[in-house]
């Protein structure tokens, strides 16, 4: 069914007892063309465009819970490509120009909106950083503009400007840039994909694979052993445990991130900001909650909760941006696992069994990345090569020293 | 979360500093196949979901540095031991 004006309006008469729901929750089929392990939105995304780019619909998504619970629905919905490193910005940049589309190309509404984002600098150095990260922008031909504390002032009268540790001299603004809602990302993927024939399965864990020779030919599933030509990890924060399940060891570790949202509170904050002196971002939902969030826990977990010690350090991060929000109360929070990998950057590659194709490693950068993703990671299943856009995004960049790290820090995934 | 050091008993998590994975193993500069014994050190990890043996760093206690077992999927402390009474390998 396709949603317009027109569906609504048929709907409003006859008492909105028509809908059907978005996708079907399919049955396993005993062999398909491309299985897709994980149905959150890189998962999700990908189905979508093997089928629509690539003509591939004999394609099923299985997830071991249900759709849109771990890391899609776990985020903070921020969308950017305000990326310094010539192997990620176009990427990034295929992504958002894809959000721009996305509710067209889905017919559902996602709620992309390009309030802008904004990242707050401190000291001459950072602007300085900030200045060569946004003319790499714009080389790429992505917006970005160099704000100077004035214009910051006029954009977010609120913020402490004169922080005597901190004091806010300006911002670097991609005006582009914004947040979208991450569960309808989720929804809409699965109901466009679902529509042109992928079956998404639901409550099937994938608990080993099927090999035969050298090549992988299935999955065994807690519904039963399902057969493909090829097998897509789309399972981001458990990579290295399903990974594990063929033999492959990957320079990935997996970390909590915490999020939190405030309660409702009159519009505030009108783009996305992220304070340059800490580790905090912030936005301001619809319904008017705070969202942000900060820096990893800094330890391996399997756990979705973070620890006290992150919590009073994000708030203090935020106080320290914004003293008026000192008496907004936190509603909820949540943690999200992360695949950290050893440069901070993903992989989308074939791994070194046949048959089976890694699409991982995305360290707290991934909802931003939903669409290119899938987009690049069907590429890759359809064509067996990578798509230009995420050439960089290797598996064995590790050992050939062909590192993409944005921020310089070397083989430690807790500082990414 | 809280760890027990064997010195300044149970301490909170935010008096400490994680260093990682306590399995890393440093291959011999002239090991045999070392370009491979030395990406699998740096770059490659078990990334378990359960017990998991790690360092951590009492950095706003007794500054020493302990190898701790860990449940990743719980943050239960299994087992705390000094790194000094570790042997090297």
């Amino acid at each position: 069914m396709r949603y317009s004006i027109f569906s609504l309006l048929r709907q409003a008469l006859v008492g909105h007892r028509g809908w059907e729901p978005a996708w079907r929750d399919a049955e396993p089929k005993p062999a398909y063309d491309v299985i897709l392990v994980g149905g959150g939105g890189h998962g999700l995304s990908t189905a979508h465009y093997l089928a629509k780019v690539h003509g591939i619909t004999d394609v099923a998504v299985l997830e071991k819970g249900w759709i849109g619970l771990g890391n899609v629905g776990r985020n903070t919905t921020i969308i950017r490509s305000n990326y310094l490193l010539a192997g990620n910005n176009p990427f990034y940049e295929l992504s958002m120009k894809l959000w721009e589309g996305l509710e067209q190309d889905l017919n559902f509404n996602a709620m992309v909106s390009q309030r802008g984002v904004l990242n707050l600098y401190h000291s001459d150095s950072q602007r300085d950083a900030y200045a060569r990260r946004g003319n790499a922008m714009r080389m790429h031909g992505v917006d970005a503009e160099l704000l100077d504390a004035g214009a910051v002032r006029s954009m977010l009268p609120f913020l402490d400007f004169e922080n005597a540790r901190f004091p806010i001299q300006g911002g670097l603004l991609q005006r582009r840039g914004g947040t979208a809602r991450h569960d309808a990302v989720a929804w809409g993927y699965a109901r466009a994909a679902s529509e042109r024939g992928v079956d998404i399965v639901q409550n099937c864990e994938v608990t080993g694979f099927i090999s035969e020779g050298e090549r992988i030919v299935g999955v065994r599933t807690s519904r039963g052993d399902i057969r493909a030509r090829k097998i897509g990890m789309a399972v981001a924060g458990n990579t290295s445990n399903v990974a594990r399940m063929a033999g492959l060891r990957l320079p990935i570790e997996s970390h909590v991130l915490q999020a939190f949202v405030s309660e409702a509170v009159k519009p505030l904050v009108p783009c996305v900001v992220t304070y340059g002196a800490g580790h905090f971002y912030v936005s301001q939902s619809d319904k008017g909650g705070l969202v942000f969030g900060g820096n990893i826990d800094g330890y391996n977990s399997y756990a979705q909760r973070g620890n006290l010690p992150t919590v009073e350090d994000v708030c203090e991060s935020g106080m320290a941006l914004m003293p008026a929000i000192g008496r907004v109360r936190i509603v909820r929070s949540w943690g999200g696992i992360m695949d950290m990998s050893m440069d901070g950057s993903p992989i989308i590659d074939r791994t070194p069994i046949d048959g089976l194709y890694l699409n991982g490693g995305w360290c707290y950068g991934g909802f931003k990345a939903t669409p290119a993703s899938g987009y690049c990671f069907a590429h890759l299943l359809a064509r067996d090569e990578a798509h230009e856009v995420a050439r960089a995004f290797r598996l064995d960049r590790f050992a050939a020293g062909r590192l993409l790290d944005e921020k310089g820090q070397g083989p430690q995934p807790n500082l990414h | 979360m809280r760890i027990e050091c064997p010195f300044c008993g149970e301490r909170d998590v935010s008096e400490f500093t994680y260093l990682g994975d306590a399995d890393f193993r440093r291959p011999p500069a002239d090991a045999e196949g070392r370009a491979e014994r030395f990406y699998e050190a740096v770059y490659l990890r078990d990334n378990p979901a359960g017990p998991h043996r790690e360092w951590w760093y009492h950095a706003s206690g007794c500054l020493s540095w302990l190898q701790v077992i860990r449940n990743t999927r719980t943050h239960e402390i299994l087992a705390v031991e000094l790194a000094t009474e570790r042997p090297r390998s």
